[in-house]
């Protein structure tokens, strides 16, 4: 189940708790910051953050054209938060001139609950996952507001809200498994990194 | 296991907000979220966009940087509540604002205007000599200051969720920021290679709460974000901030008060995740122009260095 090398993309954000996290289930974990670490893994984390800042910084560090190399050959990648935003194909509330990675055929809003007042925790059920609730802490998070055909919600909140969704090798949440102890979705993710 | 995370709620604040909001988790993941970026201070809508664009992970709101306050004298207080709803309104990222140490009506303005993050800040005169503000109570999350890690803890114990060593706002001058930094981290240091039967005269030294004390000899951390401010002023700085430990820096007067604020924005970015590569350190520093001008901080007589503030 952990065979192959997981990068966690470090540009900014919490990629030490993804790091943890993977590191603790067994997974021979590294950071990644240079197109060079980022040739040398098997699936890839983009951690939560802020989206405008790890978009501006994958472009300065040259690791944008690589990131979307891999992506488009099936690198399997598991997206938080930020993440999530960065491998959808259409984003609203942006900067004018953002760009994500793109891969997941999804449109996601930034900053969707509001400002930090509105963030808040909640168990969510997901049935992809074995066993009890997902106990999700959602932090100034995106939602998905549309899922293409290409795409497949795996979470809503109770208000039909999608909050998770895959597609092919990839998986994001709006939410931050990593800060909580959950660690079903990189259990999920490392399988999918070893069938890939 | 003992947990300090959430010894109350938000649930007796003076604003309503949904179920599970303002749980310590939630307040102290937005900082875990901000770590391996930069916080900039803004005056107007103007310069929270020039941050934004150049890669800040959340602006500061305020009506003076504190180069201007020391420059200006007075007392500087909460800024005009139009200023940081504008700014609100005009980025995307976190805006940060600051009230007066134990001002918790400044807070309670801050909070309603739904400011992402409360910083309780020695930048501004102080309104209680005595008393630090009742965080706990509050669903926004708390940033404060601290020069020493009983400082940090006694910060936390009354729910900060988020710790900047303080430096020396205003200046220029990154020394009082290492000392910060330098000596939270080695009391962290010296915490964790204590047995476990000396932390209870620890905890008496440091004035903190046993369990606090305990907790971070367990974790060799503090259970908040370590963020470094006061006096960084150009990408060496930060970087230097980031190898001493830190997980983010804050640049105040650094980045506005200098030749050319868009490209040493980018710069101090850049240098701030690239922090242990001096190449790209190298390339970050060069063709920035003027750096703000500053002042060493042994210049600065005791009584106006803003570290002191907070006890």
């Amino acid at each position: 189940m952990t065979r192959g090398r997981i990068g966690v993309l470090a540009l900014q954000g919490d990629f030490r708790e993804h790091l943890a996290v993977l590191t603790g289930l067994g997974a021979d974990a590294v950071p990644v910051r240079r197109p060079r670490e980022l040739a040398a893994v098997d699936g890839l984390v983009i951690p939560g953050g802020e989206s405008t800042v790890m978009d501006k910084l994958s472009r300065i560090f040259d690791l944008r054209d690589p990131l979307r190399e891999r992506i488009a050959d099936g690198l399997p990648v598991y997206g938080t938060c930020a993440g999530l935003i960065m491998l959808a194909d259409r984003v609203l509330d942006a900067l004018p001139d953002q760009q994500t990675l793109g891969g997941l055929d999804v449109q996601v809003r930034r900053n969707a609950f509001g400002t930090q007042v509105d963030s808040f925790e909640t168990d969510l059920e997901v049935p992809m996952l074995e066993g009890p609730p997902v106990h999700a802490v959602f932090i100034r998070a995106p939602v998905v507001t549309e899922v293409g055909p290409a795409a497949e919600a795996v979470a809503t909140l109770d208000d039909g809200r999608v909050v998770a969704v895959r597609q092919g090798n990839l998986l994001g949440t709006s939410f931050h498994p990593e800060i909580t102890g959950e660690t079903r979705f990189h259990e999920h993710f490392l399988r999918v990194v070893a069938a890939a | 296991m003992t947990d300090t995370l959430s010894p109350r709620t938000a649930s007796d604040s003076t604003d309503a907000f949904g179920p599970g909001t303002g749980t310590g988790r939630v307040k102290r993941g937005l900082a875990e979220m901000l770590k391996g970026g930069v916080i900039m201070d803004v005056v107007d809508v103007e310069q929270a966009k020039i941050a934004e664009d150049n890669g800040a992970v959340a602006v500061m709101a305020l009506e003076r940087v504190p180069a201007d306050i020391r420059a200006q004298g007075g007392v500087a207080r909460m800024s005009d509540p139009d200023l940081i709803a504008a700014i609100i309104d005009a980025v995307s990222i976190p805006v940060m604002a600051k009230a007066r140490i134990g001002h918790f009506v400044e807070a309670q303005v801050l909070q309603h205007l739904g400011v992402d993050y409360i910083d309780e800040s020695e930048v501004l005169s102080p309104a209680d000599y005595v008393n630090h503000i009742d965080k706990w109570g509050f669903t926004s999350p708390f940033v404060c200051g601290a020069t020493n890690l009983g400082e940090a803890l006694r910060r936390i114990t009354e729910g900060a969720a988020m710790i900047r060593s303080k430096g020396e706002a205003g200046t220029g001058d990154v020394s009082e920021a290492t000392k910060h930094i330098r000596t939270i981290k080695g009391e962290i240091a010296a915490l964790k290679a204590k047995s476990p039967d000396e932390l209870y005269v620890a905890a008496k030294e440091l004035q903190a709460p046993y369990e606090l004390v305990a907790e971070v000899a367990r974790l060799g951390k503090l259970p908040v974000v370590l963020f470094t401010a006061g006096g960084v002023a150009t990408p060496a700085d930060a970087a230097m901030m980031m190898q001493l430990g830190a997980d983010g820096v804050f640049v105040g007067s650094g980045i506005f008060k200098s030749g050319d604020p868009a490209a040493r924005a980018r710069a101090i970015v850049k240098a701030t995740t690239a922090f242990d590569d001096p190449e790209a350190i190298a390339d970050a520093s060069r063709g920035l122009g003027e750096a703000m001008v500053g002042i060493n901080v042994a210049d600065v007589p005791a009584p106006h260095r803003l570290a002191s503030r907070g006890w």
